[in-house]
């Protein structure tokens, strides 16, 4: 499903870093791979690179049978549009948005027609229990329960493939812990291929398989989880 | 203060935001300099007005004086005995019109030996006294001289009746005063001028010791009608008044450009806050006050305001020099003929426009402050929440409650003369709409079909969850537009209530004035028998203009004999409202102008007296006419009568009408022929008086013009920088919205909605709210300020080009700065770990 072959990222500058130095990745269809890593390691890069967010230097990087490299601006926003679903760690739920309208999103960018989508979003919203909260307004949410809105919103239009993004970074270990249960849950409810970048080993213990980014590149972690 | 803590409270206001903070500071220097300009040139030019009429009054401690056209000489005789006085001084006074130009000069007959005592300034400096006496013998000020470019040993040439008078310039006169007049002596002006046994003035100096508040009671009660005695001073402050409407007029349309800033400065404060607010959520929490948060960000705002203050008051001393060196001290205007004015350096003004400046800024930055002292700190503390800033709908309470404060003042009288109700009732109007904008914007948006297309809807959304937000951009705009808009209504209601009433006082062909300027020219009785006689002329109606005074507080009043028609002598008045249907047995009609209503009190059917010729006689007022060339008030009678009253014979204006087939050049060539003293005479068509009168409106309010052009610019300038920094701040949105799947595009299509709909609101609302206003100041101000009403007439066509060239500025405005915001990476402003 995620194929990065020799993928190198380097970031110009007063003083040029690399990042990424020809790293490799092979997720398959259906699994979950947590990556850990130091914080400036290069993690959120390497998600960005995944999501057409961030071209790389060198390497090919092929997403959902899609190589990235061939596909321009508007190319790859439609295939996030259609591939991609994002949970960020600062959840970036919208404010102005009712909880159902934030969920609703990917499917209205997609231009799916109401009826279908409103079930969709129900659907949704029972899966991460907080359907009585679809009229509310985000600022009335906890930071779990708006993490759990962004993870709703980031399968509700049935990617590919979700990246993760340090999703439990601005939560308590309680709240933590409920989100990265639904998150696997959801996953492979909706049979999609997930990345959860991390640096919480709690989390990462839930994944199929846990890499660590280092300068050296992604490598099978061999310390003990939680 | 802790400097720590002020500079984490305001560091990033002026290092990150510099070029909104220069414009902040350059709308509050726009502001301060056009008050503090229009301040130094009123200054200036009432300055010297007063001053030249001190030098001119002298150590008078009171004045005689009575109609224009002169009181009998015999009552000297009787002053000159009162027990009271120590010295009389005789004054004939004469307007006189220039040979060869169009323009008069204020020639002062005086008993030199008397004025001597009282008046010094108008004796001329002579080597011997006898020069002083010889008929032919003129001095000139100073400033006279410098205008005419004419010294001692030339001549001075001037009009009377329709004739030259060649007088000998002897000497110079009045010292250093900067206004322009002649005096010679006053037997000698009595003769040049047909003014013989006539004065205009007496000024007289009381014995030591006596009463002068007593001794005016007594000799007012001894004086004839139409004649008053009144100190010099008041006399001074009435002509003051004159244009001192126009002059305030000019000082609010200056306050407006600096509410404007102010407003500016208050949404630039606004969306710095909110940016900042997490910033200072995290001073909160880490124990800094609320009220220190408050008093940190309004003296940032006093910052503003103090270097806009010091940029303003520079500005505006240059630009009151440019003017007055290029328009003179009325701008155009005509109320200073006579004084050639000096700027001078005024720190108290300085002072008052300073503090202004310091103050209308302080006020702009105090509401974000509260809003950001308010703010839950560990709520803002959460990324996202900058949207919550100003997201709350306040009570639509006190905007209503103004709105109708704001209307109950249109009922109010003015105060001192002045429609300070009115502009009290505009002021009130535009705060209460601004304070209702969160309310309109959301009940319109509410009302918007949700667009089909992506991105449109999610602009309306956002625009509907944050309508507090979008009023912030709004505020200027709305401001600017209504105030332009209003102004435009007027001006152009005025316009043409100005061109139909010139069209319905101009009925002739032709006319003739015996002389173009001054009161030195007039027709006597063969003048107008040989006019009558001129090939090609079918009828004449002649006119006598003289000034009379009603009222010793107010300005003399301008009394117009004319010949009507007999059969309707009222359709050649343009008159408003009812006229009094005549009946036998009352006394001749008088028809009084708007002014001398709201002036004098008089109304139709009202009997009034009228002092002509050392009488009263009694008069009924038929009706109200609209005048647009007497602020100071205007009363229209049938020459017959006053011929009959007075004995007066002469004329000053004449309407002619043409046989058919004669052209105005034929006439002219024709009267060259048969009246060649006509020459002097200024002849003008109907069309050719309209296009200078319209020509002389256009000038006056080219100033307003500019004015307000200022007032539209800092209105963008304050929808672009506020919305910039709206959208500025919401990066990580974008951010966000660009990692979903929406592209550039849609981005971008997005922001050009919300700037649409923001600029659509603010510009629908500035165009209600200026509609209305208008009527406040066509209806209240105007009529309060001039005393004359005018017919509403909307320019649809100049508003619709208006509107529509502001609401693509404003979308350009957006779309420039959604190019900014999308510019740079937002993909990154999502990053968390800061
Ligand atoms: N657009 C960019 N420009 C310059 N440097 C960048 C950029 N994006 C990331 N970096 C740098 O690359 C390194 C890795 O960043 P990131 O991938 O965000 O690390 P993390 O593992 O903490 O998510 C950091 O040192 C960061 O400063
Ligand atoms: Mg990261």
């Amino acid at each position: 499903m995620i194929r990065l072959d020799r993928v190198a990222k380097s970031f110009p500058g007063p003083r040029p870093r690399t990042v990424l130095d020809r790293v490799c990745l092979d997720v398959a269809r259906g699994e979950l791979v947590a990556i850990l890593g130091e914080s400036g390691s290069g993690k959120s890069t390497l998600l960005n690179v995944i999501a057409g967010l961030e071209t790389p230097d060198a390497g090919t990087v092929v997403v959902a049978g899609a190589d990235l490299a061939v596909l321009d601006d508007d190319a790859l926003t439609a295939f996030r549009r259609t591939h991609v679903g994002f949970v960020f760690q600062a959840f970036h739920v919208l404010p102005y948005l009712t909880v159902a309208q934030n969920v609703a999103l990917p499917l209205r960018l997609a231009g799916c027609d109401e009826r279908t989508a409103a079930a969709r979003v129900s659907a949704m919203l029972a899966a991460v229990g907080l359907a009585e909260r679809a009229a509310g307004m985000p600022r009335e949410l906890s930071g779990g329960e708006l993490q759990r809105i962004a993870i709703a919103r980031a399968l509700v239009h049935r990617p590919q493939v979700v990246l993760a993004d340090e999703p439990t970074g601005n939560l308590d270990p309680a709240s933590a812990q409920g989100v990265i249960a639904l998150l696997r849950s959801t996953l492979q409810a909706e049979g999609a291929t997930g990345v959860l970048v991390t640096h919480s080993r709690t989390a990462a213990a839930s994944a199929d398989r846990v890499l660590v980014l280092t300068v050296a590149g992604l490598a099978p972690f061999e310390g003990r989880l939680s | 203060m802790n400097t720590a803590v002020v500079q984490a409270v305001l560091g990033g206001a002026f290092t990150h935001q510099r070029g909104r903070l220069a414009l902040s500071v350059l709308a509050i220097a726009l502001g301060v300099a056009l008050g503090y300009a229009v301040a130094l040139i009123n200054a200036a030019a009432v300055g010297e007005f007063a001053g030249g009429m001190r030098t001119l009054s002298g150590v008078a401690d009171l004045e005689v004086r009575g109609p224009r056209g002169g009181f009998d000489e015999a009552l000297y005789a009787t002053l000159a005995r009162d027990p009271d006085v120590a010295v009389a001084s005789p004054v004939v006074e004469v307007d006189a019109r220039i040979a060869g130009r169009d323009d008069a000069l204020v020639v002062y007959g005086v008993d030199a030996f008397r004025a001597a005592a009282v008046t010094p300034a108008l004796v001329g400096a002579a080597d011997t006294a006898l020069d002083l006496l010889r008929p032919g013998a003129v001095f000139l000020s100073p400033a006279a001289a410098a205008w005419l470019g004419a010294g001692p040993g030339g001549t001075l040439t001037v009009q009377s009746g329709v004739r030259d008078v060649v007088l000998a310039i002897a000497g110079y006169a009045g010292g250093d005063a900067g206004r322009r007049f002649a005096v010679m002596d006053i037997a000698a002006a009595q003769d040049a001028f047909a003014r013989g046994g006539s004065l205009s003035r007496v000024d007289l100096r009381l014995r030591p010791g006596s009463d002068a508040a007593l001794a005016r009671e007594r000799i007012a009660r001894t004086l004839p009608p139409g004649v008053v005695v009144a100190a010099p001073r008041d006399n001074a402050a009435t002509t003051e008044r004159m244009s001192r409407a126009y002059r305030v007029n000019l000082n609010v349309l200056a306050l407006v450009a600096l509410f404007t800033g102010g407003l500016l400065v208050f949404s630039t404060q606004a969306l710095s806050v909110v940016r900042r607010r997490a910033q200072f959520a995290l001073l909160r929490t880490l124990g800094l006050a609320r009220r220190r948060l408050v008093a940190l960000l309004v003296a940032e705002g006093a910052l503003v305001g103090a270097a806009g203050s010091v940029v303003g008051l520079a500005a505006g001393y240059g630009l009151a020099y440019a003017v007055l060196r290029v328009f003179g001290a009325d701008l155009g205007a005509g109320f200073f003929r006579g004084a050639a004015p000096q700027i001078a350096f005024d720190a108290w003004s300085a002072l008052v426009f300073a503090a202004l400046g310091v103050a209308v800024a302080m006020t702009g930055s105090f509401a974000p402050a509260r809003e950001a002292a308010r703010a839950a700190p560990a709520a803002a503390l959460k990324a996202g929440d900058e949207q919550q800033a100003f997201a709350r709908l306040r009570s639509p309470l006190p905007g209503l409650v103004l709105l109708a404060a704001g209307a109950a003042a249109t009922r109010l009288p003015p105060v001192g003369g002045l429609p300070l109700a009115g502009y009290g009732a505009i002021a009130l109007m535009l705060i209460g709409t601004l304070l209702l904008l969160p309310r309109i914007a959301a009940l319109v948006l509410a009302r918007v079909p949700a667009p089909r297309a992506f991105a449109p809807a999610l602009a309306l959304d956002q625009l509907r969850g944050a309508p507090g937000q979008a009023s912030v951009s709004l505020a200027t705009i709305v401001a600017s537009v209504s105030l332009m808009v209003s102004m435009a209504i007027m001006v152009a209601s005025f316009r043409q209530s100005l061109d139909d009433w010139l069209a319905a006082l101009l009925p002739a062909d032709v006319y003739v004035r015996a002389g173009p300027a001054g009161d030195s020219a007039y027709f006597d009785q063969r003048d107008q028998q040989a006019l009558a006689a001129v090939p090609g002329v079918a009828r004449v109606a002649f006119l006598r203009a003289q000034a009379l005074v009603l009222d010793p507080a107010l300005p003399r009043v301008t009394l117009l004999a004319r010949d009507l028609p007999g059969d309707d002598p009222e359709q050649r008045l343009p008159l408003v409202g009812e006229t009094l249907p005549r009946r036998a047995g009352d006394p001749p009609p008088v028809w009084v102008s708007e002014a001398m209503v709201d002036l004098h009190g008089m109304h139709p059917g009202a009997r009034i007296e009228l002092p002509l010729a050392g009488r009263t006689w009694p008069f009924v007022v038929a009706g109200i006419w609209r005048d647009y060339a007497r602020q100071q008030g205007a009363l229209v009678v049938e020459r017959a009568t006053y011929v009959a009253l007075t004995g007066d014979r002469s004329a000053t204006d004449a309407a002619v009408w043409l046989a058919p087939g004669v052209t105005p050049a034929a006439f002219r060539a024709a009267l060259d022929a048969r009246f060649p003293e006509a020459a002097r005479a200024a002849l003008s068509t109907p069309g050719e008086i309209r296009a200078l009168s319209l020509a002389v409106f256009d000038r006056t309010f080219a100033v307003t013009y500019g004015l307000l052009a200022a007032a539209i610019v800092i209105g963008l300038v304050g929808l672009s920088s506020s919305f910039g920094a709206l959208v500025l701040a919401r990066r990580r949105e974008f951010g966000v919205l660009r990692h979903l799947g929406m592209t550039r595009r849609q981005v971008g299509a997005m922001l050009a909605t919300e700037g649409a709909a923001i600029s659509a609101i603010g510009l629908a609302t500035g165009l209600t709210l200026g509609f209305v206003m208008s009527l406040v100041l066509i209806h209240v101000v105007n009529r309060q300020s001039f005393h004359w009403s005018m017919a509403l007439s909307v320019p649809w066509g100049s508003l619709a080009a208006l509107a529509a060239a502001l609401l693509v500025l404003a979308m350009a405005t957006t779309v420039a700065s959604a190019r900014q915001a999308m510019g740079g990476g937002v993909i990154r402003a999502v990053r968390d770990d800061w």
